[in-house]
């Protein structure tokens, strides 16, 4: 079922980094009277802060006076709302049947290992989120993964692990 | 003399496969070496298996050159623009040069597709030179009436590409008769299906006519208000929607009073969705423009009836919207000439899998999967055995090789337990476990359900559970049994098209590779030597060349040998992960 595959540890919550809700102010003011404007306020606080922090949910349940279980509710249901901070760099590998044909889960295990973290978690410095998504529509360049914006086709386990550790030169220089 | 014109293309997927650093390469010796030919952009012809692609046009012809890196744009630029001697080697489709690959586009015919690749997407201009805007010019012209026009979709015989197959005109005339102060024209763009991506390719490569298609509907129906409800996952597509519409307001095809009939006001906004499969489903996919979980609701009543907002909605997939303005533009009737008896029209199929030739190939209806496969798709890669085709995703089903005559209708397909879906085609051969690929889709379906029945909320994932099991060697006698009751519960005992339907990949292989469960289960084995907790790992001695790199991977310490010696495998050790497979570089480590 869709619930709880991205919801957060209790002790992950505690660990959320202060954010500047303020920010949120023109969002809120955009929306604010609009007709369904629950998820694009969602969206647009994750594009603000990369995830949805838990004073974000009280602000905009204050400001908008949408209710705080309907806001849950809708951030845990949607795929793409992470409740969590994520890394600087989303690594989606996509697991869609033409790269599962393509045997991309070995490649997913291999990766996963490399950055020592599980499906859905962020690296422990911080520069890589790793999730599994459904299909990014490239089914004809299988197995394929997308880091940030950039979609990487035809990856062997050597392929994906090269892009990622010269993501991590670049990011130490 | 003309001015050479290149044209690279730049879809997602022709990005992915470098085609960004081709363009920057043309771009960049244009620039240095003062060359006069024109550059241009253009989205993907389909022919995914060439990416980057580059169609060059000058005085003597169009050539369509493939795989493209920086270093063939050089060649391209030395001997070609500058020499005028096309290099054959590299043309995948020219008239001039017969190619290997040209039989892709042999018995294709082009509608939905009709200008994917062949202009550029962010430029209203060449799409209104290509018919672009003509159809609805040509209602206006005509003081054609709504129900003219609806009757013109009902006879063209077209029917919802997005799976469904119900008659787009009837859904249509529905919505028309409901009398509604507002009623709204929905595209549904959530392509979630794995393995499907031709609404992507549409909206990348011909997002005006998604538009224009969109813009008839809101004639047709009376409907002032249109939404875009498109996957986050795509965000060329949503850019460039961005683009078309902003051009579309400009030009005031968008908006008030619209080509001179007096009233017809429409525009388009665009929904981003979240990521949910769910809301492909008509009434879920309301509810989430409406703001909320994407959760189907009961039907009646129907969106026609009372859908966004509680108004009459008429939802639509990308590539119906996409036929419209040439249904209208060239007339119904040579629509409806096309296809088979209930099927009219072309289909767009998007090749993935073992095949050699992936991509987007659009073809009449009542062509066989067969001819897609080897005449389109050149066969299956690497000399493999065909086996079977995945037809409409999770929804869907499998097709067995002996049945691959079948011809593609909504009708021949549903017959074999498949279904049509949104068109995704996923070849298998030899080496792919239908089990594990009944197993996939199932952990897909289990992962999307929105939990609202609790059949398909709970049932799929006891059926999960029992394909992992088969899939470790762990089943026993009477899963099979179990597997067809519980598809069958949940097929009746949920709402919408997710549940109904989820069952489907695991009806189909059980009924057509019953065999291979039963080897799975009885004799613990994997007849497409796929599932890895049933396979024996052994090192072919010849080949090992004991340079240790499986023994290093072998995270329990089963290989044994010292360096430049070759290894065994204890097998009461092994557990079987195949790590030792993928890191041996020269092909030692066999499976049985």
């Amino acid at each position: 079922m869709r619930v709880k595959r991205i919801s957060p540890e209790p002790a992950a919550l505690l660990v959320q980094p202060s954010v500047d809700i303020s920010l949120m102010d023109s969002l809120i003011a955009k929306y604010k009277y609009k007709q369904g404007n629950l998820i694009p306020l969602l969206q647009g606080t994750q594009e603000l802060f990369g995830f949805i922090p838990r004073e974000a949910f009280l602000k905009l349940h204050n400001d908008t006076g949408l209710s705080l279980s309907e806001l849950y509710g809708v951030a845990t249901f949607y795929a793409q709302f992470r409740l969590t901070p994520s890394g600087k760099h989303m690594i989606k590998m996509c697991h869609g049947t033409a790269c599962h044909v393509q045997n991309v889960t070995a490649i997913t295990d291999e990766l996963l290992d490399f950055l020592e973290v599980k499906d859905g978690e962020t690296t422990s410095d911080g520069l890589f989120t790793v999730e599994t998504v459904a299909c990014l529509g490239c089914c004809s360049l299988a197995p394929v993964m997308m880091i940030d914006e950039e979609t990487h086709g035809k990856l062997t386990p050597k392929k994906a692990m090269k892009i990622v550790k010269e993501i991590r030169r670049n990011e130490a220089l | 003399m003309k001015k050479t014109t290149v044209i690279v293309g730049l879809g997602s997927c022709g990005i992915a496969a470098g085609a960004g650093k081709t363009f920057s390469e043309f771009q960049r010796i244009k620039g240095a070496d003062k060359l006069d030919f024109e550059l241009k952009k253009t989205s993907c012809v389909g022919m995914c298996f060439r990416e980057p692609l580059v169609e060059i046009i000058d005085d003597s012809g169009t050539y369509l050159y493939g795989q493209v890196d920086p270093a063939k744009a050089d060649e391209i630029i030395e001997k070609h623009i500058k020499n005028f001697s096309p290099i054959p080697e590299y043309i995948v489709h020219s008239e001039k040069f017969p190619s290997a690959d040209q039989s892709f586009f042999e018995g294709q015919v082009k509608i939905a597709l009709r200008n994917c690749g062949h202009m550029d997407p962010e430029n209203i201009d060449e799409y209104e030179s290509r018919n672009g805007y003509a159809a609805i010019r040509k209602i206006a012209d005509n003081y054609l009436k709504p129900d003219q026009v609806i009757q013109m979709v009902i006879d063209s015989g077209l029917r919802g590409r997005g799976g469904g197959g119900f008659s787009t005109g009837m859904k249509w005339k529905f919505a028309r008769n409901y009398d509604a102060p507002q009623k709204y024209v929905i595209c549904n763009a959530d392509e979630g299906d794995p393995g499907a991506f031709m609404d992507r390719s549409i909206l990348e490569g011909d997002p005006h006519g998604v538009l224009e298609g969109m813009i008839i509907c809101g004639y047709a129906i009376g409907a002032s208000e249109g939404y875009i409800y498109c996957r986050a996952e795509y965000p060329l597509a949503i850019k460039r929607l961005n683009i078309a519409i902003e051009q579309a307001r400009q030009k005031g095809y968008l908006g008030k009073n619209l080509f001179g009939i007096e009233h017809f006001n429409f525009d388009i906004k665009i929904k981003e969705g979240a990521g949910a499969f769910v809301c492909g489903e008509e009434t879920a996919l309301i509810a989430s423009i409406e703001g909320r979980r994407g959760m189907p609701r009961r039907r009646p009543p129907f969106p026609a009836q009372s859908g966004l907002w509680n108004s009459p909605t008429n939802i639509n997939n990308v590539e119906t919207f996409v036929n419209i303005p040439w249904i209208i533009f060239t007339g119904p009737q040579a629509y409806a000439a096309m296809g088979t008896e209930k099927s009219k029209g072309t289909k767009v199929f998007a090749l993935t899998g073992k095949i050699k030739h992936g991509g987007l190939v659009e073809v009449p209806m009542g062509i066989s999967i067969k001819d897609i496969i080897y005449n389109l798709g050149g066969g299956i890669a690497g000399g493999k055995k065909f086996k079977a085709v995945q037809l409409g995703g999770p929804s869907g089903g499998c097709v067995p090789e002996y049945l691959s005559h079948t011809q593609v209708d909504y009708d021949s397909v549903n017959a074999t337990g498949a279904i049509m879906g949104s068109g995704g085609m996923v070849v298998m051969d030899e080496t792919t476990c239908v089990v594990d690929i009944a197993r996939f889709f199932l952990d897909f379906t289990q992962k999307e359900s929105c939990g609202k029945c609790t059949f398909c909320r709970i049932g799929t994932k006891r059926m999960l559970e029992i394909l992992t099991r088969i899939t470790e060697g762990e089943g026993h006698e009477g899963d099979i049994e179990l597997l067809e009751e519980l598809a069958h519960n949940i097929k009746d005992g949920s709402l919408c098209g997710l549940g109904q339907t989820a069952p489907n990949p695991v009806l189909t292989t059980i009924k057509y590779f019953r065999n291979e469960y039963e080897a799975h289960i009885r004799d613990k084995k994997c007849p497409a030597l796929s599932c890895k907790k049933l396979l024996t790992y052994t090192v072919d001695q010849e080949k090992c060349t004991g340079c240790m790199s499986c023994t290093k991977g072998c995270t329990v310490d089963a290989i044994e040998g010292g360096k430049r010696e070759p290894h065994f495998i204890l097998q009461d050790i092994c557990i079987k992960c195949g790590a030792c497979y993928t890191k041996c570089k020269f092909g030692a480590i066999q499976l049985s």
